[in-house]
């Protein structure tokens, strides 16, 4: 049964990140403390909240390349409704997010109701919403947000990161959703046979709108997050998160075709992605050669996955 | 899905043996026309409001300056066409032209600082071909990951400084043929030769097989593995000529990946009428669809819209021929 191939792949990794972790405790003395590895926690969460949601729309089979652009709208969006139109901060980030859900929901419209490949219709919203960004923000930043709202990006809750809350409860809700409920099992039905699926009487286009959308709204709260991390806002936040994200879920076992794929697959492919980060850039190697590591990581894990498949189904 | 009923009207037997001629261009090359169209418009609207627009000086800017996106398209319009993507294409070409300008600056010969790169092109797409054909990896997972290795291997080796003290034999693009600038010539030339490869010869045939029906394809006796595996090479080539006209405009290389390249060519493409689901499409259209691109983005500067927007304008251009694509698709079905 496919389930027994899911538990392989996952366990796979989960051993992958364990070696890892091991490997990365010995190159250096600052990896393996509790403050470190919190910290970590903050970094990965935008990226982590845009891939949960990205699970979801791999899942059936789709594709969302325009959550960094979303991210960076409601980044720039935010700051504007605050400094420029005048909201009040709270107000102006939900605002925002509002509007990057509904960004998500047009997506959702042109895939389910044009029947424009995902692929195609997010590469075009892609450059859309980044446009959208470049153009209100006009290249300027907006900066100088009041204390309480670095709460969100910088505090820290019962000794652990703000945000790394709102991702693990994130995780925990997607999976049970992903697992339990008659709506994840259309998730995989939809991925798995889309035609047999709408003769089933299931709502195909119902629940590909709902993901698209929710897939907007992940990327719009990450990038609340972001803003409040880093200080301020920017027009190209974000570019390029969607591969992060999408290289974290394919790596945790959810097939690019649809049909397979889980929730704890993509939270220990984000944390392998993150230690790996983290750990090189302790043992001194440049950002840009984990890049590399991460991408060998990737055609890798899928590999390795792959012969495992075929010598065990096929 | 409701069922249409109506009969088809009867029309005199002589009229209904064949269509017209044009409207079989139409049903063959809509994609290609209604680019072509917005290019006309576009260019009739734009100098009523500012005459300069089609003066040499623009127009060599708009057609040279972004001959080497069209020339990286016709490779990607042939990976498309086999149901394939390949994302890794702007790397690809950072990569390429920071060996170039690296080799030109060395003191080697600019034929070899020109053609090299070609080959290194042609190897590191193989092997990704390979990594799709046989070990069945989907193509976006292999050139996501051939993205990441090439984009970190390059800065790292590289650190981002500009390549300069480039030969001036070696600013290919800068050189006028026949009194054309090169980079029109050799897209011209490639773009003709790589539609007729597509359309007439059994090879290019066999590529909107492997695209269109893998199961027919493969009963038909084509290899589809092998087949594959030289898309990819041949995209590789094709990368590796653009880069030779990237590389060659102007007297600096920097050594980083141009931003969002993929997508453009990809894009461009796309727009071009090649079928993302693969089996159809000319890179004529993915040609006149990179045209149309930069012929908006200047566009916009000669009618005074501020360039912030002009990400957002083509964005929407780009959804709005997406759709109306969709609707002639449906239209006809």
């Amino acid at each position: 049964m496919n389930l027994k191939s899911l538990i392989r792949h996952e366990t796979f990794l989960a051993l992958l990140l364990v070696a890892v972790l091991i490997v990365l405790s010995f190159q250096s003395d600052r990896f393996f403390t509790v403050s470190n590895l919190l910290n970590q926690g903050r970094l990965m969460t935008e990226t982590g909240l845009i891939a949960i949601a990205m699970t979801f729309v791999i899942a059936t089979g789709g594709i969302d390349l325009s959550v960094g652009s979303i991210l960076g709208l409601v980044a720039i969006l935010t700051g504007v409704f605050w400094h420029n139109v005048g909201m009040p901060l709270g107000l102006a980030a939900v605002a925002a997010i509002a509007v990057g859900t509904f960004a998500g929901f047009v997506n959702g419209l042109i895939i389910t109701r044009f029947r424009v490949p995902p692929l195609i219709a997010t590469l075009a919203t892609l450059a859309l919403y980044r446009g959208l960004a470049e153009g209100i923000s006009q290249a300027r930043s907006v900066r100088g947000y009041p204390d309480w709202f670095y709460v969100l990006g910088q505090g820290e809750v019962l000794g652990v990161p703000t945000q790394l809350w709102i991702l693990v409860a994130a995780a925990i809700i997607a999976s049970v959703i992903l697992a339990y409920t008659r709506w994840g099992r259309t998730v995989y039905a939809i991925g798995s046979n889309e035609v047999a699926s709408r003769f089933s009487g299931l709502s195909v286009e119902k629940t590909k709108l709902a993901l698209y959308t929710a897939s907007g709204f992940a990327a719009a709260v990450a990038a609340v997050i972001f803003v409040s991390r880093v200080s301020t806002t920017r027009s190209d936040m974000g570019t390029g998160i969607e591969l992060d994200a999408i290289t974290a879920v394919v790596l945790g076992g959810t097939s690019i075709f649809g049909g397979r794929g889980t929730i704890l697959g993509t939270v220990i492919g984000l944390c392998l992605i993150q230690a790996l980060k983290n750990g090189l850039s302790l043992a001194g190697v440049k950002g840009d050669g984990t890049i590399m590591l991460i991408g060998a990581v990737l055609i890798l894990a899928i590999l390795a996955s792959n012969l495992f498949e075929r010598s065990g189904t096929r | 899905m409701a069922m249409s009923v109506d009969l088809p009207p009867t029309r005199p037997a002589s009229a209904a043996r064949r269509p017209g001629f044009l409207s079989r261009l139409f049903a063959e090359y809509g994609q290609e026309i209604v680019v072509l169209a917005a290019i006309v418009v576009l260019f009739i609207v734009v100098t009523m409001v500012n005459p300069r627009f089609i003066s040499a000086n623009n127009l060599t800017t708009i057609f040279a300056g972004n001959a080497y996106i069209a020339v990286a398209a016709i490779g990607m319009s042939m990976v498309i066409v086999t149901g394939n993507i390949d994302v890794s294409v702007g790397a690809l070409i950072g990569v390429l032209a920071t060996i170039s300008g690296t080799l030109a600056v060395a003191g080697y010969p600019v034929w070899v600082a020109w053609f090299f790169p070609v080959l290194v092109g042609m190897a590191i797409m193989g092997v990704q071909g390979v990594l799709v054909a046989y070990a069945r990896i989907p193509s976006i997972v292999v050139t996501l990951g051939a993205m990441s290795i090439l984009r970190g291997g390059l800065i790292s080796v590289t650190g981002g400084t500009w390549i300069s003290g480039l030969p001036s034999e070696f600013l290919l693009a800068q050189q006028r043929w026949f009194g054309v600038p090169s980079p029109i010539v050799m897209m011209v030339v490639l773009t003709v030769l790589a539609f007729l490869w597509m359309r007439y010869s059994a090879f290019g045939r066999s590529l909107y097989a492997v695209g269109g029906n893998p199961e027919a394809a493969l009963a038909t006796g084509i290899p589809i593995e092998r087949r594959i595996v030289a898309v990819f090479v041949i995209h590789g080539a094709f990368a590796g000529l653009a880069t030779i006209l990237f590389a060659t405009q102007l007297q600096v290389i920097q050594s980083t990946v141009p931003p969002n390249l993929e997508l453009t060519v990809i894009t461009a493409s796309v727009i071009g009428g090649v079928s993302i689901l693969g089996g159809s499409g000319t890179v004529i259209g993915s040609t006149l669809a990179t045209i149309l691109f930069a012929a908006i983005g200047s566009a916009l500067i000669f009618v005074n819209v501020s360039a912030y927007w002009l990400r957002a304008v083509i964005g929407l251009l780009i959804l709005a021929t997406v759709l109306a694509d969709m609707m002639r698709r449906r239209g006809k079905a």
